[in-house]
Parts: structure tokens; sequence; C-alpha cells
């Protein structure tokens, strides 16, 4: 690994209850940065042993240059999807960062400025399923953050959805620019 | 090849796959699981064979088998998989069976936590299996690492007919970072060449500092393969006259080829008193901490090793002769430091240790170095 600043790093998480397709979410946004944005990221995760409950988070990390540490110091940005999630990391959210929450999903909310999305009832909403959640809440996250772009996490997402559910998660994507825009109104 | 997104865990495989592994057989653990898949899923359609066994012990024991009947093998677990393969690895090491043992470290001991990242088998890599022996254990710090030093594990192996030991670990393993792996054609695998005739042939001739080559089994070339000590075509002995010989080529088989084994990486900065000593995932959070102490204007060196065993000694004890301390992050309550403290003293190692399957933090490194 050669010497270069990464202070441009950006640390995202995103964090729910294992089977919210959180970390999946987290490896989509890490290949948008990746493969189709040129910049640089890496993608960890933590989760318990059980295929689903329990908590599970992803992270990324967003650079133009080398990436050594893998994991966030301070969050720029976290998405939390469920109560254990918020109440788990929101403390670990750089002071002038970026808290998301889904807002059916968090009743108690820390003491900072919050940005509440209703995700889960989006997805619902829009596709009918669940588990378009996870493409909800990417649609935010970039919404709001621009830390890819649209078409890179578009094309990441179209890449990695089942050959069938691809309208789907196009749709879910776009609920999520489209709360941002309502919420900037 | 294209930039692709991959997890440690995946580069092991595609570097098991580009280093000419044909045989592989495991028994899945996380956090090592993603290994196995990746060769169930591509060593069918190479020709090769990939077998599920019923438990770890059996898993080393057909990869031994495997190599002895021709095919480059390999096989990858975590903690308690890696204790139950620790008896047949000493066989390997005994009989000089090439072979190639992933472990992806997860907090232990016992069954511990399957999905927490840990340093803490760096000393059972070495002695986990009775008795003197040699030992190589590499230790990636990037995913384009965890293929180069599987592809270099293959090689090692072979070379110097010996099992080696990839000793990641579950924060390289599961990372996802952005890859473009070489075109395997550029790849080299090493071909043992056995240039005896079957009547003069000898699998375990006794010259001092010579790996004799490892002919497969059933083409010829007849030797007998036991965990016993043995002469030179393999049958045991109590004889002193043959098992000291024994002794002293295979314990120091690596003597004269070091150069080609130990492999550090070096970032040393002129006139500084401190220095890093890291591998493994760890590494990746000293070099964050190494470049917020230069932006504050502090002198820190670093040395990274992906080669933990045979221990490097030269480059250890070289650094310590110019520094006055050196700092040994691990994912351990303090194993490796363990060597660097024998190559430059207790007095000069400072140690920063966290088993409690999280990461060291740069901040707990940074601290080390302004304390």
């Amino acid at each position: 690994m050669t010497a270069k600043t990464d202070t441009d790093r950006t640390e995202i998480r995103l964090a729910g209850e294992g089977g919210q397709g959180m970390i999946l979410a987290g490896i989509v946004l890490a290949e948008a940065a990746a493969i189709y944005d040129n910049k640089n990221a890496v993608q960890t995760q933590s989760y318990g042993p059980e295929a689903r409950g329990g908590a599970s988070k992803a992270e990324v990390i967003i650079a133009n240059g080398e990436i050594d540490h893998p994991e966030v110091i301070a969050a720029d940005v976290l998405i939390a999807l469920s109560q254990e999630a918020c109440d788990k990391y929101a403390a670990n959210v750089k002071p002038d960062g970026l808290l998301i929450v889904d807002e059916d999903q968090v009743e108690r909310l820390p003491n900072r400025p919050v940005i509440r999305v209703p995700v889960s009832k989006l997805a619902l909403d829009t596709t009918g399923k669940a588990i378009t959640a996870n493409t909800v809440a990417l649609g935010v996250l970039v919404g709001l953050t621009g830390i890819v772009s649209r078409q890179a996490i578009e094309k990441a997402i179209m890449a990695r959805a089942p050959k069938g559910t691809e309208e789907m998660n196009r749709k879910a994507l776009e609920a999520g620019f489209t709360a941002i825009e309502r919420l900037a109104h | 090849m294209t930039i692709k997104l991959m997890q440690g865990n995946e580069a092991i495989g595609m570097g098991a796959i580009a280093a000419g592994c044909r045989f592989y057989a495991g028994y899945p653990i996380t956090p090592s699981t993603e290994v196995a898949e990746i060769l169930s899923r591509e060593l069918p359609k190479l020709g090769g064979k990939f077998i599920q066994m019923e438990d770890e012990i059996a898993s080393m024991a057909a990869i031994i088998g495997a190599r002895v009947g021709g095919l480059k093998s390999m096989t990858a677990t975590s903690g308690p998989g890696f204790s139950l393969m620790q008896e047949n690895l000493g066989y390997a090491a005994m009989a000089e069976i090439p072979c190639v043992i992933v472990n992806v470290q997860r907090l232990g001991p016992s069954t511990g936590q399957p999905t927490a990242a840990s340093q803490g088998d760096v000393m059972q890599a070495r002695w986990g299996t009775h008795g003197d022996h040699p030992m190589i254990a590499l230790t990636p710090v990037t995913v384009r690492q965890s293929f180069d030093l599987t592809v270099k594990a293959f090689n090692l192996s072979e070379k110097f007919r010996t099992p080696v030991i990839l000793l990641t670990d579950e924060i390289i393993g599961h990372m996802r970072e952005p890859v473009k792996l070489p075109a395997f054609e550029t790849i080299h695998p090493y071909e043992q060449v056995v240039a005896d005739t079957p009547e003069s042939y000898k699998a375990f001739r006794n010259e001092p500092g010579d790996v004799p080559p490892m002919a497969p089994f059933g083409r010829g070339y007849r030797y007998h393969i036991t965990g016993l000590f043995h002469d030179e075509v393999g049958f045991p002995t109590q004889r002193l006259d043959e098992i000291d010989p024994w002794l002293e080529r295979v314990n120091h088989k690596f003597d004269r080829h070091l150069d080609e084994i130990i492999m550090v990486e070096s970032d040393f900065q002129e006139g500084a008193k401190t220095a890093i000593v890291t591998y493994g995932a760890t590494a990746r959070s000293a070099r964050h901490a190494l470049k917020i102490a230069r932006q504050r204007g502090l002198k820190v060196s670093m040395l990274t090793l992906l080669t933990i065993w045979p221990f490097p000694e030269t480059q250890v004890e070289s650094l310590g002769d110019q520094v006055d301390r050196i700092i040994v992050p691990e994912m351990n309550l303090g194993q490796l430091a363990l060597e660097v403290e024998r190559m430059v003293g207790r007095r000069k190692v400072k140690r920063v240790n966290r088993a409690n399957g999280e990461m060291v933090t740069p901040q707990m490194i940074l601290d080390a170095i302004e304390g």
C-alpha cells in the first residue's frame, strides 16, 4: 500500500435487522462507487449467527484515493431501519453527519438532527414488497448525499437485481429519490 | 479481467484455481465458507474435485491423500476446525506432503464468536501440531494480496514439499474491495520435476538442504508414507543415523531460501525512533494511524509482515537497531509481539491488543505512538 492521504474518505453505515438486506445494500453502494463511479470503496459487515433477526450492519468507505482502515471510525452517514440500529449507532455519527431513520420503525430518537423517512412504508406502497426497503433506502441515501451518482446506483442495482425484478427495483429506487425531493420542499 | 468488488475469501478461491489447485475437501465454517462455496462452483468446471467431508479431521486427511495422488489440494477453515486439523497437519509436515490450509481466523477459544474477527491463531499456526517441524504462514492485508498469497502458498508448498497456512482473518476474508485479478495465463504455478527413474527414486532422500521432489502414487514410483520417523524410502526407523539427517534436512529446509519465503513491506521514515510491526487486518488500522501521525509531524516507520512464519528475524532485528521502540498491534492478547520481543528485547516493545472480536482502532495505535 502506498502512502497517499485518504482524508477524503466518506464513512457510511447501513444498519437494520438481519434479513432487511442492509448488507446487500452496502455491497451495491460500494459497487456503484468502485465500478460505475470510478472511485475507491471498501465494504465490511457485521452480523450475528442468525439468518434473520438480530442486528445487522454494513459499512462502506468511499474515497478517491487509497482506503486503509476498512471500518467506520465516525460515520458521515447512518441510515437506521430499526430501533436497535438507531440506539446502537446514532452516537457514532459525526456532529455534522447525517442520521437517517425509517420513521415507522424508529420511535425513540436521539437528541440531534434526524432525517425521518418512511422507508419501509414507501417500499410497501410502491412495490407491495417489504423486501424492497433496502433499495428505497439506497435511493434516500444517494438522493440526500450524492455520494455516488444516481446513474451509478441505478446501474449497480440493476446489475444485482434478479431477472424479472428490475422494474420493481427501479421503482423502489425512484421512490427513495422522490421522498428526498419531498423533504427538500 | 475487469474490476470487480470482491471479498478476500473469493480472491482466495480464485487464487487457488490460478495456482493449479484441483482438489478441495472441507467442512463449512464461518467465516471461511465463501472459499468452499466458490470452489464447489468452479472446481468441477475444470475437472477438479470438491468434497464436503464429515469434519475437519477428515478434510485434512483428504487433501493430503489427494496430493499424494497427484492433485494440488487445499482446505479452508476457522478456529475450531483448525484445531481439529492439527494432527494431520503434523502428518503433512512429517511426510512432506504439499498442501494449503486456509485459516480465516475468528474469535476464540473454542466456538468463540463465529462472525467476529481475531488474530488469535498466530502461535497455533506455528506450534499447533506437536513436535518440531517447519511451517510457513502467510498473512494478507488486502483482497488482492489474498489472491497473490494463495498462489504463493501453493508455490511454496510445492517447492518445499510442506504444508503452507494462509492465515487470514474475518476482516480481510469478508471485506470487499475493488480488484483487478491478473489473467490466469500469466501465473506460473510451480511444478515439481522428478528427474529420477522409479528405480533410483528416493522420496525422502536426506541430502542437506535438498527437498526431494514428490512423485505421485500410481505412476511406477514406489515409496512408503508414514507419520513415524522414516528412512529414505519411507519405512519406519528408529536408527539415529537415519533420524538425525531427517531432522537436519527437514527443519532447515527453508534456511537457504528465506529471501523467497519471507515477504515484508517496509515504509521507513528517515530519523524515526518509533516503528510499527504489523500484519493482517491490523496493518490497515496501523496504516491509518501512521498517516495521521505523520500529518502531525511525527516520524514513524512501519514494517508489514506478509510472512509471519518463518518469522522475519533479520528484518525485525535490523529495524530494532534503528528505533527506540516498536509498537505491535494485534487482535489477540499478544502473540506475534513475543517474536518481536525475542528479536529486539522486551523493553523496546509496546503491545497494543484487542481480543474481543473488534478491530484494533487507528486511535489505539495513535495513542501508543504519541504515548
